[in-house]
């Protein structure tokens, strides 16, 4: 088997060898075993923690039921968003229309659950079937007041990161509809954090620490009102670029909000962050807090970091993530824990991240653009890498491969962010990459 | 309360399914060409829906799960996916050298009207697919039936394009596996070897879906049915389908084609499937029953003789996939349980009948639901207006046991957060033993967690 494809030899590089650009978001090639997924999968995971809001997906049973609370993201409050709502389309509909049903199913829905508004999803089929979801969504606004939003993210349409921009689109819809909620001083909405494992709720600890407001979460632990006010935040700040960033461009040209990209894993980004803040803002009282907090935190973090540094010192990481800003924090956060990383790769990176990441890996570094699982195993057995992190697809994979795992992906339960998420991140890469069982695999009867 | 949200009292719903008992066709599909030894399954599709089967089966078989899609894009869903099919034909026989591609279609392939046969023989013109390797395919819209009729309709092509009648029959019985876990095929391949019966069994999931850690990414592993053994099926003298709605088109496909008779019994889950199971393959492959299985069938006599009382008059709520559905339900009852609620997405007259005919005497008070709506939402609310001991079924189940505050047993699919199902038949009498077991140690549990403490027992 030759595990190479040769249409994708742009998109292989060994940094130090190579000095072409890596090429990112090419369209898959058909036929791959991609790890990629679809442009609903994208806005369905961007949207899904807004959880007093109605999330119904318009379509066949299977896209409602594979995303049917399978993200870790927490709630404080409401748990509307972890059920399941389908309009469950069968044949008759693809025949003859399913805005009826949609119509039905929607208006069934709101009298039964109440939410603060509803999210639509127009899956593949109902793009081809020309369902107006546009139309309906608009009627049923008027009739139960409350705010109801096609989410346009026909699958076939491009791949999870064009998703992220529908998402954004819908969201953009909800911004700047109400004043009511009262403004913290200082105040910045966070785009891009999940709440993945409450980590939302250790991002907002901190936040408060140096003096800034939260005014808006998108989406972690997300509200409809939140996002309504979302405007009027002085700030926004964004994570994992490749999600939000669309909609906090929109933000900028419509209310003039200015934007800050940042990264919540390692210490480095995490520190960076909230200075970033603190200098926008302006105020030494902020900026003397921030350097207070990262002190402090640092004061305790550094010396539990220790022991993990010494007994991972030397080991080999192989990277293969969804965006690239998440994989150059975390070729940072693992250097930081003596390892190296010997692949970094991710579904959607493009070719400017693409440079980013190359600037930060060691020489001899292999990167790679939408790989699949045997390139990846591949790749592993060459540069011999005690350690994956990637997702639910790729998990099983290194276990095979007898080598050490991460989830860092959506589906993960351990806070990474921050300075407490530094130690369970150290703690979880040493856990597996120092597991026994690696040796049992090598042993024989 | 996670599902505080559900209500006892019900309303009327017209369009809507609330936390369904079901998934589509296409997952069900990739699964069955899983069990077939070096195939490849292929979407034709977006590559969102790929993605999507493959982390659904990873997530519940904790195993790498690999298949190729034809990755559509706008332009394809306007101009027709041939040229994407074609063109990922040839990217998987170079790069991921199958021996055979599995291609299954999506809702938005069928809906814009790809023709797989005219493609498929376009793909060979163009010297697409190389001497001696295969592309089959089969038909699952989306939108059309459940994850089981697209299992079925995988097995159905598995008979279409392999299964050959040679002038020779031979001595063999087919075994045509439902849906069921990988551990399950394994322990019905352990019976027929008990009984020296000569079977072909698929698809044949165990060895792929369960295959062992060792230190080598495996694309095609060991297990599944070989080529060589799916062609013979078709000089078998007999065929057995296990569960009407996953493998009964396959059988009937197999008698028309190859003249291979067949009979359709349950999934043998419980004692009586497994007793009617057992005498259709000792009558068909004419063998005796060996006295190891008579005795795997007294102990689980002797099990549910301990612990009768235990058992009796519980009141279960079940859901999942007819198949498996039905013998449970006679098992429970076997058990002197009382079935209650039984909810299954997939639609389809046998599950009703077959739930009147063993309802009416024993339990005539249950209340039992398929096809639309049918779904977890409304077994919640029975639940609610009248409770149970019990509940079975896949993980999903779980928010209910919570705020109900019911014992749960795990049983079907997805199960995404124990491991077990793929250790722990629930085949055969061994797999019965291990079910009752499984429920025993659940109600038990639930007992002396909550009971006064003053009716703590030590001994039980």
């Amino acid at each position: 088997m030759s595990g190479f494809i040769r249409e994708r030899e742009a998109q292989i590089l060994t940094k130090g060898r190579d000095d072409f650009d890596l090429v990112g978001g090419k369209p898959s090639l058909a036929g791959s075993v991609s790890q990629r997924a679809c442009v609903f999968c994208g806005s369905r995971v961007v949207l899904y923690p807004i959880a007093d809001a109605l999330h119904l997906v318009h379509g066949p049973i299977g896209c409602a039921a594979y995303t049917w609370d399978i993200r870790g993201a927490l709630s404080s409050g409401p748990e509307l968003h972890r059920s399941c709502f389908s309009t469950d389309l069968r044949e008759r509909h693809v025949v003859f229309g399913g805005e009826q049903k949609l119509y039905q199913a929607l208006t069934e829905l709101i009298d039964k659950y109440r939410p603060q508004a509803a999210f639509v999803y127009a899956t593949c089929i109902v793009g081809v079937i020309g369902d107006d979801v546009q139309a309906v969504c608009r009627r049923v606004e008027r009739q139960k007041g409350i705010p109801v939003i096609p989410v346009m993210a026909e699958g076939f349409q491009g791949s999870k990161k064009d998703g992220y921009k529908v998402a954004c689109d819908a969201m953009a819809t909800l911004i700047g509809t109400d004043n009511s909620k009262e403004l913290p001083p200082y105040s910045i909405n966070i785009l891009g954090d999940f709440n993945l494992a409450g980590e939302l709720w250790m991002l907002t600890g901190y936040y408060r620490r140096i003096g800034v407001g939260i005014l808006a979460s998108l989406t972690g632990d997300g509200r409809v009102a939140d996002v309504r006010n979302a405007h009027r935040a002085a700030l926004n700040v964004v994570q994992c670029s490749g999600s939000m960033l669309h909609l906090a461009k929109l933000m900028k040209a419509k209310y003039g909000i200015p934007f800050i990209k940042v990264s919540y894993f390692g210490i480095e980004d995490m520190s960076e962050a909230l200075y970033e803040v603190a200098k926008f803002f302006g105020r030494e009282a902020i900026m003397e807090k921030a350097r207070r907090l990262v002190r402090e935190e640092l004061g305790q973090l550094l010396p539990a970091l220790e022991p993990y540094r010494k007994a991972l010192q030397g080991r080999r990481a192989a990277i293969y993530v969804g965006g690239a800003f998440k994989a150059i924090s975390l070729v940072k956060a693992l250097r930081l824990i003596g390892v190296k990383t010997v692949i970094a790769g991710t579904q959607t990176g493009n070719t400017e991240d693409y440079r980013l990441l190359k600037a930060i890996c060691d020489d001899g570094c292999i990167m790679v653009d939408d790989s699949n699982p045997v390139e990846l195993s591949e790749l592993v057995r060459q540069t011999g890498a005690d350690l994956f992190i990637g997702g639910v697809k790729e998990r099983p994979i290194a276990y095979k491969l007898g080598i050490g795992f991460c989830d860092h992906n959506h589906e993960r339960k351990l806070a990474l962010a921050g300075y407490e998420g530094m130690l369970n991140f150290a703690r979880e890469v040493h856990e597996t990459v120092c597991c026994p069982v690696w040796k049992l695999v090598r042993s024989e009867l | 309360m996670l599902l505080r949200h559900t209500t006892a009292q019900e309303v009327e719903r017209k369009a809507l399914t609330i936390n369904p008992s079901k998934t589509c066709q296409p997952v069900g599909a990739m699964y069955a060409a899983l069990g077939l030894h070096g195939c490849l399954p292929h979407s034709h599709g977006s590559q969102g829906c790929c993605s999507y089967h493959r982390s659904a089966l990873t997530r519940h078989f904790k195993e790498p799960v690999m298949a190729a899609t034809s990755s559509f894009s706008e332009g394809s869903s306007v101009f027709g996916g041939s040229s994407n099919l074609v063109a990922a034909i040839e990217t998987i026989f170079t790069v991921y050298e199958p021996d055979v591609i599995a291609v299954h279609t999506t809702c938005l392939s069928e809906t814009i009207g790809d023709d797989l046969t005219q493609i498929v023989s376009k793909a060979h013109e163009d010297g697409k697919v190389p001497e001696g390797k295969k592309v089959i395919f089969c038909n699952t819209p989306s939108y059309v039936g459940t994850h089981i009729t697209g299992y079925s309709s995988q097995v159905s092509s598995f008979v279409k394009f392999f299964s050959a009648a040679t002038p020779k029959k031979r001595n063999v019985v087919n075994l045509v596996a439902g849906w069921m876990e990988p551990s399950d095929m394994r322990e019905i391949k352990r019976i027929a070897r008990v009984m020296e019966a000569r079977t072909i069994l698929f698809p044949d999931m165990s060895g792929v879906l369960d295959a062992p850690l060792t230190g080598k990414f495996e694309m095609y592993p060991k297990g599944g049915v070989s080529l060589s053994d799916m062609a013979a099926t078709g000089d078998s003298k007999f065929s057995i389908g296990l569960g009407a709605y996953s493998t009964e088109d396959a059988c009937v496909k197999l008698e028309n084609k190859c003249k291979v008779k067949f009979e359709v019994v349950e999934i043998p889950i419980g004692l009586k499937a497994t007793d009617r199971f057992i005498t259709s393959l000792s009558r068909h492959a004419n063998v005796p029953v060996p006295d190891e299985l008579t005795e795997e069938r007294g102990r689980l006599v002797d099990l549910i003789a301990d612990n009768s009382k235990y058992f009796y008059g519980k009141r279960v709520a079940l859901f999942g996939d007819p198949d498996t559905l039905i013998p449970l339900t006679e098992f429970l009852l076997t058990l002197d349980m009382k079935p209650a609620y039984i909810v299954t997405g997939t639609p389809g007259k046998h599950f009703d009948e077959s739930m009147q005919a063993l309802l009416a005497e024993q339990a005539p008070e249950a209340r039992y639901k398929s096809g639309e709506r049918a779904d977890m939402f409304q077994l919640h609310q029975w639940i609610k207006q009248e409770p149970v001991d019990l509940l079975i079924g896949n993980t999903y189940g779980k928010y209910i046991a919570r705020d109900e505050n019911i014992p749960f047993v795990r049983l079907g699919f997805p199960i995404v957060d124990r491991p077990g199902h793929n250790f722990f038949p629930h085949t055969g009498y061994v797999g019965a033993t291990n079910l009752a077991i499984k429920i025993l140690d659940k109600v038990l549990d639930h007992t002396d967690r909550t009971c006064a403490e003053e009716k703590v027992e030590l001994q039980m």
